[in-house]
């Protein structure tokens, strides 16, 4: 099943790609294999609070990131600094460097509208406009500039086919987006994400507020996009890091800020964790 | 939290066949006091319908009032009425309106500047009706020079339900979950955009509630009116021309106008049923809101 | 670019909203300048009486009458109203089955939309000369605390309703584990714990009294005397406004501006006050 999505979902992918690439020019994504984001000593502060400090690391081009660590050390705002939604949160400071691509996220000169068009997010509860599920995903496409209705229409299908949403939805694409279940919403909110053609996906414990057949759809269709993203996700549950993960980050509080304790490949982290308080999260997780 | 009263009537050996025969009175004395106030209530409605129902007619509603209003109906005093309220809602919607969505979603909750408009919308609030009629006959009337017109009375009125519309769109763009705004930007999309597609629609319930309200309160008001858009109850030719509202109408016919109380009762009653309308209206579209607001 | 453009646009919308009541206050001071400067603040107190003129020097204007018939009017109607108020909102929280509460605070909700001057024809109508065969003339300082009290006790009713609604469930659950009785309940733990929004509520009430026009201006007869008895007619400070600026010219017009900036400074103290005491914003 899965693998079948995954030849359909890339033929289809090569043509939204190659149609989007007509209506706007997106830069073509660095070479597979090196750093598709760079954060150098990373730190974030809420109203002079740290929330996290000193973070320093690189995501690899296409591979699943998965940011570990007990809760209240930072994970979410780490992620939020990757798109500067921090922008939205008054009184909230961050220093440091973020490279995504060629891109320095937090240089002056760096546009935080278009920046966000590239790097896509998904929340934790799943977050549908109260609008039908066709404007939900037309209605960023149109932002950016797409006007052409077959060129919508092509785009609003092939997003909602990457998620497997379409043979579900295509009989009711007018109707409201908050008729939809849990589990189809947080995929709309993908689509929606996929539609803008991101280099890179943020997904902040997409799968936390879903029940567990849900949750699973979901994580298959995250495993079935890697590959095609830089995908950095926060999540609570060890389980699904270590069977969904390529690499894993450890966050942990030290006073009373998060800090990055570790990083490596998922297998060393869980298997062969090189500091003593990851083997401690890991096993008193299992036990 | 509990006073001295509750306190005795724990410890007394007597307190509770007391507190028993107390609390009987009481609560006959409570159902009395709403018996009287729903009493009052359709005193004041009944004696309107009773005594104004026998006037109303197709052609009192169309006619020109004659001999000072004994006579004839309230047709042009219906459309003063109708063009002083378009006047003020022309005005103060798009201004309320934004007024309310910078409060609401571009001025941070820090400003000071947004702070005094806040207070200074409070303090608009409270202003008596008769003081926006001294100020819309010395600033509209006297210094812009639009005479006792119906421009002047709408944009006086207009003045008068500003805090109203502003406070009932900021509660409605504040009734729109968080997570919208932060999809809309993780999605690039830019503010103009959100606020127009999506925190908008989802706030426009809020915003027709306002409008209904402000609707209302503009209908309803009279003192403001007797200096700013005038008596007279010829047919206005223009919005430069003196209109008299439905209000005044009832005023003048009862006050200055031997005879004119059969015509007043008439017209209070056309102005009770509008009203009673639009209140019917502001509270379906809250029903209808809140419904929404359940299921999504 | 269209966002900036747009923010800009929107906050200019609220600064002149935020701008409409320095426009007004700044007017308000304009006109009352002249009288202030003519007649000083002393003789609104000190001259015989009020006989206004368009020159300063050859008019009398003593307010004390007008401004006796403001308080005396907004006191009593607040005295009626007040109580009646709350017992209407403790009627629909404690008493009534919830359908009857539903209905009641509808036909509340519906009678504060009722406009002024409606009250204030009906009372001219149908109260005054009930009270006439009482005691003549009718038109009174008696028949405006009545029909001022009307107006303003949805006012008072709908602001103590939405108070009482804010008594925290567990206070009242207590009171109940104790075995209070109902009203015991009431008076010793539900009306206490709602008392910042029910003075909050008889605040707002009586800054609307006060600011009232067109009822008092029906039913009154605005004699300008101080009453002797609450069957004697009265004159207010707003009924003053609405009967004398129609021909009202120089410094009588000014006085008249004078007595609205007076009003204006009142029901903004009241509205300040209320604000404290809520300390939520507050629109009447």
């Amino acid at each position: 099943m899965t693998t079948h999505m995954n030849t359909t979902l890339l033929t289809e992918r090569k043509t939204a790609a190659a149609m989007h690439r007509s209506a706007s020019n997106v830069s073509p994504g660095p070479v597979r294999g090196c750093a598709a984001i760079r954060v150098e000593n990373l730190s974030l502060e809420y109203n002079g609070k740290p929330a996290f400090t000193g973070v320093s690391m690189a995501f690899t081009q296409n591979r699943i990131t998965a940011i570990i660590g007990p809760s209240g050390c930072g994970k979410t705002s780490f992620l939020t600094c990757l798109n500067r939604l921090t922008d939205l949160v008054p009184r909230c400071r961050v220093t440091g460097r973020v490279t995504i691509g060629q891109t320095e996220v937090y240089a002056p000169e760096t546009d935080a509208v278009s920046l966000r068009r590239r790097v896509g997010m998904i929340f934790q509860k799943p977050s549908p406009f109260p609008l039908s599920i066709r404007k939900n995903i037309e209605l960023p496409l149109r932002d950016h500039g797409v006007r052409k209705k077959k060129h919508l229409e092509q785009t609003v299908e092939t997003a909602l086919r990457d998620v497997g949403l379409w043979s579900e939805v295509k009989d009711r694409l007018n109707s409201p987006a908050t008729t939809l279940s849990g589990g189809q919403q947080q995929r709309l909110c993908l689509a929606r994400a996929l539609a803008l053609e991101p280099e890179v996906l943020l997904l902040d414990e997409p799968c936390s507020s879903l029940d567990p057949v849900s949750s699973g759809v979901v994580e298959d269709l995250i495993v079935s996009l890697s590959g095609r993203f830089t995908i950095v996700m926060v999540t609570h549950n060890l389980a699904q890091a270590k069977r969904i993960a390529h690499d894993v980050a450890v966050f942990w509080m030290h006073d009373n800020a998060g800090q990055l304790i570790e990083t490596g490949p998922c297998g060393d982290v869980f298997n062969n964790p090189s500091q003593p308080i990851t083997a401690a999260y890991i096993n008193g997780s299992r036990g | 939290m509990l006073d001295a009263t509750a306190q005795a009537g724990l410890v007394g050996p007597g307190a509770l066949p007391r507190g028993r025969s107390l609390d009987a009175f009481v609560t006959t004395a409570v159902w009395l006091g709403a018996g009287l106030i729903v009493a009052v209530f359709f005193w004041i409605v009944g004696d309107v319908f009773v005594h104004g129902v026998g006037g109303l007619s197709w052609s009192f509603l169309i006619d020109s009032p004659t001999h000072a209003g004994r006579g004839g109906g309230i047709g042009p005093i219906i459309v003063s009425t109708g063009l002083i309220l378009t006047v003020c809602m022309a005005v103060s919607v798009p201004l309320g309106v934004g007024a309310g969505a910078w409060l609401a979603e571009f001025c941070p909750s820090t400003s000071l500047l947004g702070a005094s408009v806040r207070r200074s919308l409070d303090m608009l609030a409270g202003v008596p009706s008769i003081v926006f009629g001294l100020f819309g006959n010395a600033f509209f009337c006297v210094y812009l020079g639009m005479g006792f017109s119906i421009l002047s009375g709408g944009l006086t009125l207009a003045c008068m339900v500003l805090p109203i519309l502003i406070r009932s769109v900021e509660q409605g763009f504040g009734s729109v979950p968080g997570e919208h705004r932060r999809s809309a930007a993780a999605l690039g999309m830019t503010r103009a955009r959100t606020l127009a597609h999506v925190l908008l629609p989802a706030a426009t319930p809020g915003l027709m509630a306002g409008l209904v309200l402000g609707i209302g309160r503009a209908m309803a008001e009279t003192a403001a009116l007797i200096f700013t858009s005038g008596y007279v109850d010829r047919m206005p030719q223009s919005l430069a021309d003196s209109g008299r509202a439905m209000s005044v109408h009832i005023y003048d016919l009862s006050m200055n106008v031997a005879g004119g109380e059969p015509n007043a009762y008439t017209t209070a009653l056309v102005l009770v049923a509008s009203l009673l309308v639009i209140n019917g209206a502001t509270s379906a579209i809250g029903q209808r809101w809140l419904c929404g607001r359940s299921r999504g | 670019m269209s966002d900036k453009v747009l923010a800009w646009a929107l906050r200019a919308c609220g600064i002149v909203s935020g701008a409409v009541v320095l426009l007004i206050m700044f007017f308000l001071m304009q006109e009352s300048l002249p009288a202030l400067q003519r007649l000083g603040l002393a003789r609104f107190f000190t001259d015989a009486s009020w006989h206004p003129a368009a020159d300063a020097s050859q008019g009398r204007f003593n307010i004390t009458a007008m401004v006796s018939g403001t308080l005396l009017t907004t006191a009593g109607a607040v005295l009626l109203a007040a109580p009646l108020g709350v017992v209407s909102a403790v009627f629909s929280h404690y008493y009534a089955p919830p359908r009857v509460a539903r209905v009641h605070r509808r036909l509340i909700e519906l009678l504060a939309g009722i406009p002024s001057v409606v009250y204030g024809f009906w009372g001219l109508v149908s109260l005054v000369p009930l009270l006439n065969a009482l005691h003549p003339p009718g038109q009174s300082l008696l028949a405006g605390i009545v029909v001022l009290a009307i107006m303003i006790l949805p006012t008072v009713a709908l602001l103590s309703d939405a108070a009482l609604a804010n008594v925290p469930r567990s206070y009242l659950d207590g009171a109940a584990a104790l075995g209070l009785t109902r009203w015991r309940t009431v008076w010793g733990v539900a009306l206490p714990a709602a008392r910042s929004g029910l003075f909050t509520g008889v605040l707002l009430a009586t800054a609307r009294a006060v600011g009232e026009t067109m009822a008092v201006l029906m039913v009154c007869g605005n004699v300008v005397r101080l009453p002797g008895s609450v069957f004697d007619p009265v004159r207010t400070l707003t009924a003053n406004i609405a009967l004398e600026m129609a021909y009202a010219m120089g410094d009588h017009r000014s006085a008249l501006f004078v007595s609205g900036l007076t009003l204006m400074g009142l029901v903004v103290l009241l509205v300040a006050a209320a604000g404290v005491f809520s300390r939520e914003r507050v629109y009447a």
